[in-house]
Protein backbone atom coordinates (compact mmCIF):
# COMPACT_ATOMS: atom_id res chain seq x y z
CA UNK A 1 0.00 0.00 0.00
CA UNK A 2 1.73 3.49 -1.33
CA UNK A 3 2.07 6.00 1.39
CA UNK A 4 1.14 8.73 -0.34
CA UNK A 5 -2.83 6.82 0.13
CA UNK A 6 -5.05 10.34 1.33
CA UNK A 7 -5.80 8.79 4.72
CA UNK A 8 -9.69 7.93 4.53
CA UNK A 9 -10.62 7.25 8.22
CA UNK A 10 -8.82 9.68 9.75
CA UNK A 11 -10.47 11.06 12.76
CA UNK A 12 -10.11 14.60 13.98
CA UNK A 13 -12.73 15.04 17.08
CA UNK A 14 -11.17 17.48 18.70
CA UNK A 15 -9.50 19.63 16.16
CA UNK A 16 -10.19 23.52 15.44
CA UNK A 17 -12.90 23.83 13.00
CA UNK A 18 -10.28 25.80 10.40
CA UNK A 19 -7.79 23.22 11.10
CA UNK A 20 -10.51 20.33 10.40
CA UNK A 21 -11.66 22.22 7.07
CA UNK A 22 -8.01 22.68 5.97
CA UNK A 23 -7.58 18.84 6.54
CA UNK A 24 -10.62 18.26 4.32
CA UNK A 25 -9.60 20.61 1.52
CA UNK A 26 -6.01 18.74 1.61
CA UNK A 27 -7.97 15.48 1.52
CA UNK A 28 -9.95 16.52 -1.41
CA UNK A 29 -7.27 17.70 -3.31
CA UNK A 30 -5.45 14.30 -2.68
CA UNK A 31 -8.26 12.23 -3.89
CA UNK A 32 -8.94 14.45 -6.81
CA UNK A 33 -5.19 14.06 -8.14
CA UNK A 34 -5.67 10.47 -7.55
CA UNK A 35 -8.53 9.24 -8.97
CA UNK A 36 -7.60 11.73 -11.77
CA UNK A 37 -3.87 10.80 -12.36
CA UNK A 38 -2.23 7.25 -13.73
CA UNK A 39 0.26 6.57 -11.70
CA UNK A 40 1.88 3.39 -13.17
CA UNK A 41 4.60 5.14 -15.26
CA UNK A 42 7.24 2.89 -14.55
CA UNK A 43 10.67 4.61 -13.99
CA UNK A 44 13.09 1.95 -13.99
CA UNK A 45 11.26 0.19 -17.04
CA UNK A 46 12.25 3.83 -18.75
CA UNK A 47 15.93 3.31 -18.08
CA UNK A 48 15.60 0.16 -19.25
CA UNK A 49 14.55 0.82 -22.45
CA UNK A 50 16.80 3.77 -22.39
CA UNK A 51 19.82 0.89 -22.17
CA UNK A 52 17.91 -1.13 -25.37
CA UNK A 53 17.74 1.96 -27.35
CA UNK A 54 21.58 3.38 -26.53
CA UNK A 55 23.01 -0.17 -27.04
CA UNK A 56 20.47 -0.41 -30.04
CA UNK A 57 21.77 3.23 -32.10
CA UNK A 58 25.33 1.76 -31.73
CA UNK A 59 24.60 -1.10 -33.34
CA UNK A 60 22.12 0.45 -35.79
CA UNK A 61 24.84 3.25 -37.09
CA UNK A 62 27.28 -0.11 -38.12
CA UNK A 63 24.76 -1.72 -40.77
CA UNK A 64 25.53 -2.68 -43.98
CA UNK A 65 22.04 -2.45 -45.50
CA UNK A 66 18.69 -0.53 -45.01
CA UNK A 67 17.33 -3.87 -44.52
CA UNK A 68 18.97 -4.92 -41.81
CA UNK A 69 19.08 -1.16 -40.07
CA UNK A 70 15.44 -1.66 -40.30
CA UNK A 71 15.65 -4.69 -38.46
CA UNK A 72 17.47 -3.76 -35.55
CA UNK A 73 15.39 -0.79 -34.81
CA UNK A 74 12.46 -3.07 -35.16
CA UNK A 75 13.56 -5.64 -32.81
CA UNK A 76 14.38 -2.71 -30.09
CA UNK A 77 11.28 -1.09 -30.91
CA UNK A 78 9.28 -4.71 -30.20
CA UNK A 79 12.20 -5.60 -26.87
CA UNK A 80 11.07 -1.62 -25.53
CA UNK A 81 7.08 -2.54 -25.68
CA UNK A 82 7.36 -5.31 -23.90
CA UNK A 83 9.45 -3.99 -21.42
CA UNK A 84 7.24 -0.86 -20.79
CA UNK A 85 3.87 -3.14 -20.86
CA UNK A 86 5.61 -5.85 -18.38
CA UNK A 87 7.31 -3.00 -16.11
CA UNK A 88 3.59 -0.55 -16.10
CA UNK A 89 1.78 -4.15 -15.13
CA UNK A 90 3.67 -4.63 -12.66
CA UNK A 91 4.26 -0.96 -11.11
CA UNK A 92 0.31 -0.58 -11.46
CA UNK A 93 -0.25 -3.83 -9.71
CA UNK A 94 1.96 -2.74 -6.93
CA UNK A 95 0.42 0.58 -6.47
CA UNK A 96 -3.34 -0.74 -6.96
CA UNK A 97 -3.74 1.81 -9.91
CA UNK A 98 -6.25 0.57 -12.74
CA UNK A 99 -4.58 -0.22 -15.33
CA UNK A 100 -7.19 -1.06 -18.03
CA UNK A 101 -9.93 1.18 -17.05
CA UNK A 102 -10.27 4.45 -15.77
CA UNK A 103 -7.12 6.72 -16.08
CA UNK A 104 -4.89 3.38 -17.57
CA UNK A 105 -7.53 3.30 -20.29
CA UNK A 106 -7.36 6.84 -21.23
CA UNK A 107 -3.22 6.82 -21.15
CA UNK A 108 -3.13 4.01 -23.63
CA UNK A 109 -6.02 5.52 -26.05
CA UNK A 110 -3.75 8.45 -25.84
CA UNK A 111 -0.34 6.86 -26.58
CA UNK A 112 -1.80 4.13 -29.37
CA UNK A 113 -2.95 6.06 -32.50
CA UNK A 114 0.56 7.74 -32.57
CA UNK A 115 2.51 4.36 -32.40
CA UNK A 116 0.17 2.82 -34.73
CA UNK A 117 0.63 5.59 -37.11
CA UNK A 118 4.74 4.99 -36.92
CA UNK A 119 4.10 1.41 -37.85
CA UNK A 120 1.64 2.02 -41.07
CA UNK A 121 4.62 4.32 -41.64
CA UNK A 122 7.35 2.69 -41.51
CA UNK A 123 5.37 -0.14 -43.20
CA UNK A 124 4.92 2.08 -46.17
CA UNK A 125 8.49 3.56 -46.41
CA UNK A 126 10.24 -0.05 -45.85
CA UNK A 127 7.86 -1.19 -49.05
CA UNK A 128 8.85 1.82 -51.15
CA UNK A 129 12.57 1.48 -50.65
CA UNK A 130 12.50 -2.03 -51.03
CA UNK A 131 10.75 -2.24 -54.33
CA UNK A 132 8.68 -4.38 -56.11
CA UNK A 133 11.78 -6.73 -56.56
CA UNK A 134 12.74 -7.44 -53.06
CA UNK A 135 16.50 -5.64 -53.94
CA UNK A 136 17.58 -3.40 -51.32
CA UNK A 137 20.54 -1.46 -51.59
CA UNK A 138 23.64 -0.42 -49.41
CA UNK A 139 23.73 2.60 -46.54
CA UNK A 140 26.34 5.12 -47.25
CA UNK A 141 25.92 5.20 -51.27
CA UNK A 142 24.56 7.40 -53.43
CA UNK A 143 21.22 6.80 -53.44
CA UNK A 144 21.35 6.42 -49.54
CA UNK A 145 21.49 10.44 -49.34
CA UNK A 146 18.09 10.69 -51.01
CA UNK A 147 16.16 7.69 -49.39
CA UNK A 148 13.10 8.44 -47.52
CA UNK A 149 14.16 6.04 -44.65
CA UNK A 150 16.36 8.85 -43.42
CA UNK A 151 13.23 10.84 -42.30
CA UNK A 152 12.76 7.72 -39.96
CA UNK A 153 14.55 8.47 -37.18
CA UNK A 154 12.80 12.23 -37.16
CA UNK A 155 8.93 10.58 -37.74
CA UNK A 156 9.75 8.15 -35.06
CA UNK A 157 11.08 10.70 -32.39
CA UNK A 158 7.67 12.87 -33.51
CA UNK A 159 5.19 10.14 -33.04
CA UNK A 160 6.28 8.80 -29.72
CA UNK A 161 6.53 11.81 -28.44
CA UNK A 162 3.08 12.66 -29.77
CA UNK A 163 1.70 9.83 -27.82
CA UNK A 164 3.67 10.32 -24.93
CA UNK A 165 2.91 13.78 -24.58
CA UNK A 166 -1.03 13.45 -25.44
CA UNK A 167 -1.19 9.99 -22.70
CA UNK A 168 0.49 12.33 -20.79
CA UNK A 169 -2.17 14.28 -19.83
CA UNK A 170 -3.66 11.93 -17.58
CA UNK A 171 -0.33 11.04 -15.87
CA UNK A 172 2.18 13.06 -13.36
CA UNK A 173 3.48 16.20 -15.54
CA UNK A 174 7.24 14.70 -16.13
CA UNK A 175 5.33 12.27 -18.79
CA UNK A 176 3.92 15.41 -21.05
CA UNK A 177 7.21 17.07 -20.68
CA UNK A 178 9.06 14.01 -21.73
CA UNK A 179 6.71 13.84 -24.96
CA UNK A 180 7.41 17.60 -25.82
CA UNK A 181 11.45 16.88 -25.45
CA UNK A 182 10.50 13.47 -27.99
CA UNK A 183 8.82 16.08 -30.42
CA UNK A 184 11.17 18.84 -29.97
CA UNK A 185 14.15 15.84 -30.99
CA UNK A 186 12.03 14.75 -33.94
CA UNK A 187 11.84 18.13 -35.63
CA UNK A 188 15.40 18.77 -35.36
CA UNK A 189 16.38 15.06 -36.68
CA UNK A 190 14.08 16.08 -39.59
CA UNK A 191 15.95 19.45 -40.43
CA UNK A 192 19.53 17.75 -39.12
CA UNK A 193 21.48 15.86 -41.77
CA UNK A 194 20.24 12.51 -42.44
CA UNK A 195 23.42 11.04 -41.29
CA UNK A 196 22.58 11.54 -37.69
CA UNK A 197 19.45 10.33 -37.50
CA UNK A 198 21.04 7.14 -35.29
CA UNK A 199 22.45 9.83 -32.96
CA UNK A 200 19.36 11.30 -32.54
CA UNK A 201 17.67 8.08 -31.72
CA UNK A 202 20.11 7.54 -29.08
CA UNK A 203 19.48 11.26 -27.46
CA UNK A 204 15.53 10.70 -27.70
CA UNK A 205 14.66 6.85 -26.92
CA UNK A 206 18.30 6.34 -25.06
CA UNK A 207 18.88 9.60 -23.23
CA UNK A 208 15.45 10.76 -22.52
CA UNK A 209 14.38 7.39 -21.24
CA UNK A 210 17.35 7.13 -18.89
CA UNK A 211 16.70 10.39 -17.93
CA UNK A 212 12.75 10.67 -17.67
CA UNK A 213 13.31 6.98 -16.13
CA UNK A 214 15.57 8.20 -12.93
CA UNK A 215 13.23 11.14 -12.33
CA UNK A 216 10.30 9.26 -12.22
CA UNK A 217 11.66 6.33 -10.44
CA UNK A 218 12.69 8.94 -7.47
CA UNK A 219 9.52 11.11 -7.30
CA UNK A 220 7.21 8.57 -7.98
CA UNK A 221 7.90 5.24 -6.65
CA UNK A 222 9.61 2.77 -8.91
CA UNK B 1 -22.44 30.62 5.06
CA UNK B 2 -20.68 31.40 8.09
CA UNK B 3 -21.09 35.14 8.83
CA UNK B 4 -17.74 36.94 8.47
CA UNK B 5 -18.54 38.76 11.69
CA UNK B 6 -18.98 35.99 14.43
CA UNK B 7 -15.51 35.15 15.89
CA UNK B 8 -16.66 31.87 17.87
CA UNK B 9 -15.08 30.16 15.15
CA UNK B 10 -12.41 31.82 16.71
CA UNK B 11 -12.54 31.35 20.22
CA UNK B 12 -11.97 27.53 21.22
CA UNK B 13 -11.29 24.49 19.03
CA UNK B 14 -14.35 22.40 19.35
CA UNK B 15 -15.34 19.67 17.22
CA UNK B 16 -15.89 20.51 13.56
CA UNK B 17 -19.33 18.85 13.22
CA UNK B 18 -20.55 21.96 15.67
CA UNK B 19 -19.98 24.31 12.81
CA UNK B 20 -23.55 24.64 11.23
CA UNK B 21 -25.32 24.70 7.95
CA UNK B 22 -22.21 21.33 6.77
CA UNK B 23 -23.96 19.00 4.51
CA UNK B 24 -24.22 15.98 6.45
CA UNK B 25 -24.32 13.59 3.26
CA UNK B 26 -21.29 15.20 1.99
CA UNK B 27 -19.50 15.64 5.46
CA UNK B 28 -17.97 12.07 6.44
CA UNK B 29 -14.48 11.20 4.46
CA UNK B 30 -15.80 8.34 2.57
CA UNK B 31 -18.29 10.19 1.02
CA UNK B 32 -16.41 12.77 0.42
CA UNK B 33 -13.79 10.54 -1.00
CA UNK B 34 -16.48 9.21 -3.34
CA UNK B 35 -17.62 12.57 -5.15
CA UNK B 36 -13.88 14.05 -5.26
CA UNK B 37 -12.90 10.89 -7.01
CA UNK B 38 -15.70 11.17 -9.11
CA UNK B 39 -15.37 14.51 -9.78
CA UNK B 40 -11.95 14.28 -10.99
CA UNK B 41 -12.35 11.07 -12.78
CA UNK B 42 -15.57 11.05 -14.22
CA UNK B 43 -17.76 7.94 -14.50
CA UNK B 44 -15.32 5.69 -12.64
CA UNK B 45 -16.02 1.54 -12.15
CA UNK B 46 -16.97 0.86 -8.80
CA UNK B 47 -13.59 -1.96 -8.15
CA UNK B 48 -11.51 1.42 -9.37
CA UNK B 49 -13.02 3.49 -7.03
CA UNK B 50 -12.37 0.88 -4.20
CA UNK B 51 -8.64 0.85 -5.14
CA UNK B 52 -8.60 4.64 -5.29
CA UNK B 53 -9.87 5.28 -2.00
CA UNK B 54 -8.62 2.02 -0.29
CA UNK B 55 -12.07 0.81 0.50
CA UNK B 56 -13.68 -2.64 1.14
CA UNK B 57 -16.63 -3.68 -1.01
CA UNK B 58 -19.14 -2.89 1.94
CA UNK B 59 -17.87 0.54 2.87
CA UNK B 60 -18.21 1.37 -0.39
CA UNK B 61 -21.53 -0.06 -0.63
CA UNK B 62 -23.12 1.73 1.91
CA UNK B 63 -21.71 5.15 1.40
CA UNK B 64 -22.71 4.98 -2.19
CA UNK B 65 -25.84 4.10 -1.41
CA UNK B 66 -26.37 7.27 0.78
CA UNK B 67 -25.14 9.59 -2.17
CA UNK B 68 -27.20 7.86 -4.33
CA UNK B 69 -30.48 8.60 -2.20
CA UNK B 70 -29.07 12.32 -1.74
CA UNK B 71 -29.14 12.77 -5.74
CA UNK B 72 -25.53 13.07 -5.56
CA UNK B 73 -24.38 10.15 -7.63
CA UNK B 74 -26.30 7.94 -10.55
CA UNK B 75 -25.24 4.36 -10.81
CA UNK B 76 -24.80 2.45 -14.32
CA UNK B 77 -25.39 -1.27 -14.67
CA UNK B 78 -24.01 -2.78 -17.23
CA UNK B 79 -22.89 -6.41 -18.37
CA UNK B 80 -18.79 -6.35 -19.84
CA UNK B 81 -18.11 -10.10 -21.19
CA UNK B 82 -21.34 -11.33 -18.95
CA UNK B 83 -19.77 -9.75 -15.96
CA UNK B 84 -21.81 -7.12 -13.85
CA UNK B 85 -20.21 -3.85 -14.30
CA UNK B 86 -21.42 -1.08 -11.74
CA UNK B 87 -20.27 2.61 -12.38
CA UNK B 88 -20.61 5.68 -10.59
CA UNK B 89 -21.09 9.24 -12.09
CA UNK B 90 -21.51 12.28 -10.49
CA UNK B 91 -24.91 14.04 -10.72
CA UNK B 92 -25.01 17.77 -11.21
CA UNK B 93 -26.53 17.97 -7.64
CA UNK B 94 -23.72 16.19 -6.88
CA UNK B 95 -21.37 18.43 -8.30
CA UNK B 96 -23.38 21.56 -6.46
CA UNK B 97 -23.33 20.35 -3.35
CA UNK B 98 -19.62 19.55 -3.59
CA UNK B 99 -18.76 22.72 -4.84
CA UNK B 100 -20.70 24.32 -1.93
CA UNK B 101 -19.05 22.07 0.57
CA UNK B 102 -15.71 23.48 -1.06
CA UNK B 103 -16.83 27.07 -0.12
CA UNK B 104 -17.92 26.27 3.12
CA UNK B 105 -14.27 24.95 3.72
CA UNK B 106 -12.94 28.22 2.37
CA UNK B 107 -15.03 30.34 3.86
CA UNK B 108 -14.08 28.95 7.53
CA UNK B 109 -10.56 28.80 7.22
CA UNK B 110 -11.10 32.58 6.11
CA UNK B 111 -12.95 33.35 9.17
CA UNK B 112 -10.43 31.36 11.87
CA UNK B 113 -7.43 32.96 10.20
CA UNK B 114 -6.67 36.66 10.33
CA UNK B 115 -5.97 38.09 7.29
Amino acid sequence: MSRDRPALRRHEPHTAPDDAAASSLRFIRETMERAGTFTAVPGWGGVAMGGVALAASALASRQPTVSDWLTVWTATALVGVVIGAWTTWAKARRGGAPLLSGQGRKFLLGLLPPLLVGVALTLAIYAYEVGPTGEYFARGGAADAVASYRLLPGAWLLLYGAGVASAGMFSVRLVPLMGSLFMLLGALALLAPAAWGDAFMAAGFGALHVVFGVLIARRHGG
Amino acid sequence: MPDPNDTSLRRAPRPVATVPDLDPVIHQRVRLGILSALAAGGTTSFTDLKTVLDLTDGNLSVHARKLEEAGYLEVRKSFADRTPLTEYALTEAGRVALEAYLDQMEAIIQTARPS
